[in-house]
């Protein structure tokens, strides 16, 4: 029997700590949609994807009214593209950004991820037709993202990957100068790419899935730092077990969720992905977690310790509320889709450097950070390749999702609006990085990757 | 259906009474009903059960509710207990 204590604090949890769902993503394989013919694969593609997710937005919002619970994005994850072009006669994928654009929108979703090409390794024709249009695809689609793997624990990274990607994200910025770049919000560079992550901008589904599956991301912030305020000086063991049963409550509604959402749309179950994931509103913030739990401004010395520990705590508190665990799973710290970030950054408390410290404990990596537009390529890959590095070493995802603002400067503020949020241009370090990236090649794999 | 319905707000006459009326109209039976003074705010909770499983009779009983809360000067909720077992309740 539930009490009304029970009953009260789920509400609480909703309606006062912002408690939501954040994402019911749908993947959808589309290697059956090959075809030789340009356009009869991005018909295929657009068929398939309106015929799949159909009613995923309407089942999403059904879900969201009979339960209570805010689902705050549907969205659909798709095999990477570059896998599925490369037999085409396609000598730009556009087409296909566009097909998969039109289809999102026909169904309602709020963003479609798989505009992708796997390189850890090395580039097909196909990947490098995919990579060399991602300008291009980003500016002039409005809800398609895109990511690339540049590297691996298991493959090393592939620096001349990361090369080019520093010059197709400063691309990016130029064509979408007018919108402060916010292509380069659309786009993510990672090592250690996962196949289930149902979040954007890094979502696809990747080529060990089936046909499709259900996968859903939960969030609560909110909930972490209300349950937090009331073990205000106890000891960290105390904020460990606060943080992992609040997470295992948090989970079990995603579960539900997923379950349902899985049932209903007759889809197969993927998996949760345990992640707290923060939004611009006040009350809904990873940064003031932190701070909750005795940092006086988000960047401070003690930061990277805090974050581990609920880094940590989230997934052991989650991981027996679910049935399948994936995805990214951990915390996020995108600066502009935070209010404690966007302020550290702000006072002067959250560097770039810190940031990268953070990224060593937490779920993904370089996130949403606005840069100088004059930042040049080379810098931008040599980002890339220590945020990779970071990521091939410790086993782990990392990601960069940076923005150069092209016209703007550290100390001016760029909007992306809505759960996109704002975030004030971070310095980045002036001195070139132009001869280390020129060289090109593979990173070996490391040691740790010889494990059989 | 296993339904949840919460009410939150100040207390005032008519409040089960018009609660009630709205849920017999929908014919939702009343398993159970708890009230609360919560730091000076009422708070009422029923749990309910209806026979069905339609998400449009769930949608009618809480536009209703809405509806009367805002007459009632009070929020009240409809929400599948489903929601509260699986958060407060393993195995």
């Amino acid at each position: 029997m539930l009490s009304i204590d029970n009953i009260l604090e789920t509400n609480q949890m909703i309606h006062d700590n912002k408690l939501d769902v954040r994402t019911i993503t749908m993947g959808i394989s589309l290697l059956e949609c090959a075809s030789s013919s340009g356009k009869e694969l991005c018909d295929r593609i657009y068929d398939r994807i309106t015929k799949e997710a159909e009613h995923l937005v309407s089942t999403g919002e059904d879900i969201e009214r009979e339960f209570g619970i805010p689902i705050i994005n549907k969205r659909i994850s798709v095999t990477p593209i570059s896998l599925v072009a490369g037999g085409s006669d396609l000598t730009s994928y556009v087409p296909i950004a566009e097909a998969m654009d039109r289809a999102a929108k026909t169904v309602g979703v709020n963003f479609i991820g798989g505009y992708s090409a796997l390189v850890t390794k090395g580039a097909t024709r196909a990947d490098r037709i995919l990579i060399d249009s991602i300008p291009e695809a980003l500016a002039i689609t409005d809800i398609v993202c895109s990511s690339v793997g540049v590297g691996s624990t298991k493959t090393g990274i592939n620096m001349d990957a990361v090369r080019d990607m520093g010059i197709i994200v400063k691309k990016t910025a130029e064509l979408t100068k007018d919108n402060d770049a916010l292509g380069c919000a659309k786009l993510v560079i990672f090592c250690n790419p996962v196949e289930d992550n149902p979040f954007m901008a890094g979502a696809f589904f990747g080529v060990t899935e089936g046909d499709s599956a259900i996968s859903v991301g939960v969030s609560g912030p909110g909930v972490v730092k209300h349950a937090l305020e009331s073990v205000r000086g106890q000891s960290f063991d105390v904020v460990a077990e606060t943080i992992k049963r609040t997470a295992f409550k948090i989970t079990r509604v995603g579960q539900l969720v997923a379950q349902e959402a899985s049932r209903r749309l007759g889809k197969p179950f993927g998996i949760i992905d345990l992640s707290l994931a923060p939004t611009p509103a006040v009350g809904d913030s990873v940064a003031h977690v932190l701070e909750e739990m005795g940092l006086s401004s988000c960047g401070c010395h003690g930061t990277t310790a805090a974050l581990a520990l609920l880094n940590d705590a989230v997934k052991k508190g989650g991981l027996m509320a679910s049935s399948h665990v994936g995805g990214l799973s951990g915390a996020f710290i995108p600066v502009s889709e935070d209010a404690g970030m966007i302020d550290a950054v702000s006072c002067g408390s959250l560097s770039l450097d810190k940031l990268e410290a953070m990224t060593c404990v937490c779920s993904v990596g370089l996130d949403m950070i606005a840069i100088p537009g004059d930042t040049t390529a080379d810098t931008i890959s040599a980002i890339i390749a220590d945020e990779s590095a970071i990521g091939m070493i410790n086993n782990k995802t990392t990601a960069v999702r940076v923005i150069p603002v092209p016209g703007k400067t550290v100390g001016e503020v760029v909007e992306f609006g809505g759960l996109l949020g704002y975030a004030p241009i971070i310095e980045v370090s002036p001195y070139s990085a132009a001869e280390f990236i020129a060289r090109g090649g593979r990173i070996p794999a490391p040691i740790r990757s010889l494990t059989n | 259906m296993k339904l949840v319905v919460t009410v939150v707000g100040v207390d005032r006459v008519g409040i089960i009474a018009g609660v009630s009326t709205v849920l017999a109209n929908h014919g939702v039976n009343i398993m159970s009903i708890n009230q609360t003074i919560l730091d000076g705010v009422f708070n009422m909770i029923m749990m309910c059960e209806t026979k069905s499983e339609d998400i449009k009779d769930l949608t009618s009983i809480q536009e209703a509710l809405t509806t009367l809360g805002k007459e009632l000067g009070v929020e009240i909720r409809a929400q599948h207990a489903d929601i509260f077992l699986s958060m407060h309740r393993v195995g």
